[in-house]
């Protein structure tokens, strides 16, 4: 698979600051020097200054081209990336029309390499048109550069479709990432089904939804034994089968994205729709046990599921208004405002999942702070702090779930593949 | 009508006792007698305090002439012209509790004399004739106050009258009554919040 | 035009019961109170809200309630203007946002809401600078028949506190079971939702009721109060219960089920042998057209409330960091 951007001169910088680079074990000041986009040179450095990490990695983002380029065009939901410290992120095939054939990919891949920023890989369907009954083909799709399958937007129903898209997917090497929903239990709801839903009547549909569903897929994984990667968990019961899974030595990683972190269905009050998504936000035990799968790994990779939307699509009535909110721009503040600060998980361990972990799972290159290598560098001011409004976004979508919030820490600086992409 | 602040202020001061309020009602009965045809007179008092007045003024009427007209009782609160809150702001008065309003007879050929404690700016008496008319049409409407402080806002006066007592508008007037407050009396309270419609 | 998103001068709504502290509520009990007088006058109308604009959006079928709130407009003086969802550009596919926009150019005073979505109403309070009361939006909240039905207990009873309600039938679907269940609380009495498995949404006990699938846990309600078996709110094959023969069966307010003393009620409009069998609707016992009067005065009493008493601090600021 590839990640294409639009190519240029690397450039030549220096940082310094304090240098975090968890899964190097780097934790000090240091001056790094890159010319012509690698790094060049490493000296003992001020600690003093900004801090610098890795950048980070997103493999699940909606960059709604082609087809819905009123919500997000490459250009800009790769700006957007870059303003949130991203190196590389992967789309996902679920646009108009749909990335199921080489055709549909080779032009997307061509159209990135003009237009996006930052470099960006292309997720193929797992199924025709993602209508769920027939296989793509996926060789084809793979030597056109596709960097994983997924039918996500929806899950692939079918049991006996899933088992042949795992095992014919093995010629590619490439993984299935899965949105895993049960839709018999998950019809006519908006919301988490709990006290919440209860009392505002909002129609809802509880965790054993996503939950039957990742065992079933995890089982079926194994069966075949190919790896898969567990989409946006949201529920307890998503990451006990996890970690059964993963006792059993099944090759899985799963993501957790920010907003489910952060917040759990009492938000929902407030009727906004730009707190509605799929899946929905859970209850707090919920998101309690997301919390202590990440520290502990068995959630490998946060990813924002970055989904724009048009305004005249959320600014209706809670029920009538589409799943999803965007992140990219927000991720790292979010996270270190609601995670970090308040002591509920390390800064490491955030900095690791936003950018090594993603990249392992998909088989792309992680970001390293070391001679040789490509500069992929996130500058972060951690006492900065700002609000959250319509019009500080690059992404050319406003719903965001955290409009209007005050956030502490900010990306002033991304350099992406060699380049700076970013600066604040 | 005044809005009350219950208890007294230090630097209150009585314009009239209860005798004086005593003597002020009994001239007021005693005109009422004289000037009209009782048997087409009604008495409405203005809650709050003008119902027990006019309560009192019927019994010294029935004294002096044998006749007892009959009592009511209006609450002119969704009359009131100034209660409503205009963009955000606070009302102009607190939101008044909405007490009775009674008026257990027909209007028609009645002079209906509106009986109150204070009048100030006329803005009660004006509410409290629209709230009147809506029970009926009676043959004239005139208009009793134990007080007259003055500053009127609008054409209206007062057919009789108890003490004429001009006031500062940044004084305020207290009537007490032994039917509300368990002591006759009016004291002058000066300064502070202009709270007072009359 | 000014952005939306930045908070508009902060004013009152009715948009849910828990816009409403228990004294709101006992005030605004009180003011019906006092408005009923006005009822039995041959001269109806009050001049209270003369000069004032209260527009109706109603964009749910619904006779009696757009008329009682239509009514209670009038009757205290107030303009009124009713959009319904059937003959206005709303048809046309004009979305609520723009409806609101529209309405707003007229600067209502206060706009009434009823909509099949849940947060309908916010969205309105949202666009425009009106005060918003809620007539019903889905299954969420129906401030006013909670707070009539408030009324209507207290006038046949005399007091609310320590009273028992049993709430019997199509819970899940109920905004008018929800608000209940939270203004009954409010003023210190309690609730029972008693309905088949199905129908009651698991987890509304947290809302501080008991519940119960046994029809028999009705028998010492003060109160029985029958939703409205809601047939439009299932989607076509959805069956929450087998058949209405046999929800009437285990469900059904009959008069063997009603014992002396107890009243029974009923939002409106009633699927007589359904939820409620006809004898126990026509007697004696059953508050329906009570509720009716109560309605237009705990309406006029509403939209009085909302123009004459200011938001309290402590919300105003709330409001403004929102």
């Amino acid at each position: 698979m590839m990640l294409v951007c639009r190519n240029g001169q690397g450039d030549s910088l220096e940082l310094e600051g304090r240098v975090v680079a968890p899964a190097q074990g780097i934790d000090e000041g240091l001056r790094i020097a890159v010319e012509a986009g690698v790094i060049v040179r490493i000296e003992p450095g001020s600690a003093d200054g900004p801090f610098v990490a890795p950048a980070f990695v997103d493999p699940h983002v909606h960059l709604r081209t082609p087809g819905r380029e009123d919500e997000e065009t490459l250009a800009t939901g790769t700006a957007a990336a870059a303003a949130g410290g991203y190196c590389a992120l992967l789309a996902i095939p679920n646009t108009e029309p749909v990335v199921d054939s080489a055709a549909v990919l080779g032009s997307l891949v061509d159209r990135a390499r003009h237009e996006a920023v930052v470099p960006t890989g292309f997720m193929a369907a797992i199924t025709k048109g993602q209508r769920g009954d027939e296989l793509t083909e996926m060789a084809e799709l793979a030597a056109e550069g596709a960097a994983a399958f997924t039918d996500d937007g929806r899950p692939v129903e079918s049991a006996g479709i899933l088992r042949r898209a795992l095992r014919y997917g093995s010629l590619t090497g490439l993984p299935l990432a899965l949105h895993c929903e049960e839709p018999a239990l998950s019809r006519g709801g908006h919301v988490h089904e709990g006290a919440v839903s209860a009392e505002l009547g909002l129609g809802a549909y509880p965790s054993l939804a996503e939950s039957v569903m990742v065992e079933r897929d995890l089982g079926l994984a194994a069966l075949e034994e190919r790896r898969v990667h567990v989409m946006h968990v949201s529920a307890k019961e998503s990451v006990e089968a996890l970690e059964a899974a993963l006792a059993r030595e099944t090759a899985v990683t799963a993501e957790v994205t920010p907003h489910h972190l952060v917040l759990t269905d009492e938000a929902v009050r407030s009727l906004d729709p730009n707190l509605k998504m799929n899946p929905p936000l859970r209850a707090a035990d919920d998101r309690e046990s997301l919390r202590d799968a990440l520290r502990r790994g068995t959630i490998s990779c946060i990813a924002t599921d970055h989904a724009p939307h048009a305004r005249q699509e959320k600014d209706v009535p809670f029920e009538e208004a589409p799943f999803g909110v965007t992140g990219l721009e927000t991720a790292f503040a979010a996270l270190y405002t609601h995670l970090v600060l308040p002591g509920v998980v390390p800064l490491e361990t955030v900095l690791e999942r936003l950018s090594s972990g993603p990249a392992r799972a998909f088989g792309l290159e992680e970001p390293r702070i070391e001679v040789g290598a490509r500069a992929n560098l996130a500058v972060l001011d951690l006492d900065a702090e700002w609000r959250v409004t319509e019009d500080g976004f690059r992404s050319r979508s406003v719903n965001s779930w955290l409009l209007g919030e005050t956030l502490r820490g900010r990306v002033t600086r991304t350099i992406a593949d060699g380049r700076e992409v970013f600066a604040a | 009508m005044t809005t009350h602040v219950p208890g007294r202020a230090a630097d209150a001061k009585t314009l009239l006792d209860g005798e004086a309020v005593a003597r002020a009602l009994s001239r007021i009965a005693h005109e009422i007698v004289e000037r009209t045809e009782l048997d087409e007179v009604a008495l409405v008092g203005i809650q709050t305090r003008g119902v027990p007045l006019a309560h009192r003024l019927r019994r010294l009427v029935e004294e002096r002439s044998g006749v007892a007209p009959p009592v009511g009782a209006l609450d002119i609160t969704f009359h009131r012209d100034d209660v409503h809150v205009r963009d955000g702001r606070r009302p102009l008065d607190r939101q008044p509790e909405v007490r009775e309003t009674r008026v257990p007879f027909s209007l028609e050929g009645l002079t209906v004399i509106l009986v109150d404690d204070v009048l100030y700016t006329g803005r009660t008496i004006r509410a409290a004739i629209d709230a009147l008319l809506d029970f009926g049409r009676p043959a004239r409407v005139q208009l009793a106050v134990l007080v007259d402080r003055g500053h009127r806002e609008l054409p209206i006066r007062p057919d009789y009258v108890g003490k004429n007592l001009p006031t500062g508008r940044d004084e305020r007037i207290q009537v007490e009554l032994v039917e509300v407050d368990e002591v006759d009396q009016v004291l002058l309270v000066g300064g502070g919040e202009e709270n007072e419609r009359g | 035009m000014a952005d939306p998103r930045v908070p508009a001068l902060p004013r009152r709504h009715l948009l849910a019961v828990a816009d409403l502290s228990r004294d709101d509520v006992e005030r605004i009990l009180g003011t019906a109170r006092s408005l009923a007088g006005s009822l039995d006058r041959e001269m109806k109308k009050l001049p209270t809200l003369r000069g004032r604009t209260v527009v109706n959006l109603f964009y749910e079928a619904s006779t009696r309630t757009l008329a009682s709130f239509e009514l209670a407009a009038k009757r205290l003086s107030a303009d009124t203007m009713s959009i319904r969802s059937s003959g206005s550009s709303v048809d046309k596919g004009e979305s609520l946002k723009d409806t609101a926009l529209t309405i707003a150019a007229y600067e209502p005073d206060v706009i009434v809401v009823r909509h099949p979505s849940i947060g309908a109403p916010h969205l309105v309070a949202r666009f425009t600078q009106a005060h918003v009361v809620n007539a019903g939006d889905g299954k969420h909240q129906h401030p006013t028949q909670a707070l009539l039905d408030l009324y209507a207990m207290q006038e046949a009873l005399g007091r609310l506190e320590g009273l028992h309600v049993a709430i019997v039938g199509d819970v899940l679907h109920s905004r008018v079971a929800r608000s209940l269940v939270q203004a009954l609380s409010l003023v210190g009495a309690r609730s029972t939702l008693v309905g088949p498995p199905t129908l009651i949404p698991p987890g509304i006990d947290a809302l501080g009721c008991e519940v119960s699938t046994d029809i028999d846990a009705i028998a010492d309600a003060d109160v029985v109060y029958a939703l409205r078996m809601q047939r439009e709110r299932m989607e076509p094959g959805e069956s929450f219960v087998p058949s209405l023969r046999e929800y009437t069966a285990l469900y059904g307010i009959s008069p063997e089920r009603v014992r002396p003393g107890q009243l029974v009620m009923h939002p409106g409009p009633m699927n007589r042998g359904i939820e409620i069998d006809p004898r126990v609707a026509d007697s004696d016992a059953a508050l329906v057209v009570d509720q009716v009067r109560a309605g237009l005065v705990v309406r006029m009493a509403v939209l009085y409330d909302l123009l004459t008493v200011a938001p309290a601090p402590a919300r105003v600021e709330a409001a403004a960091l929102a």
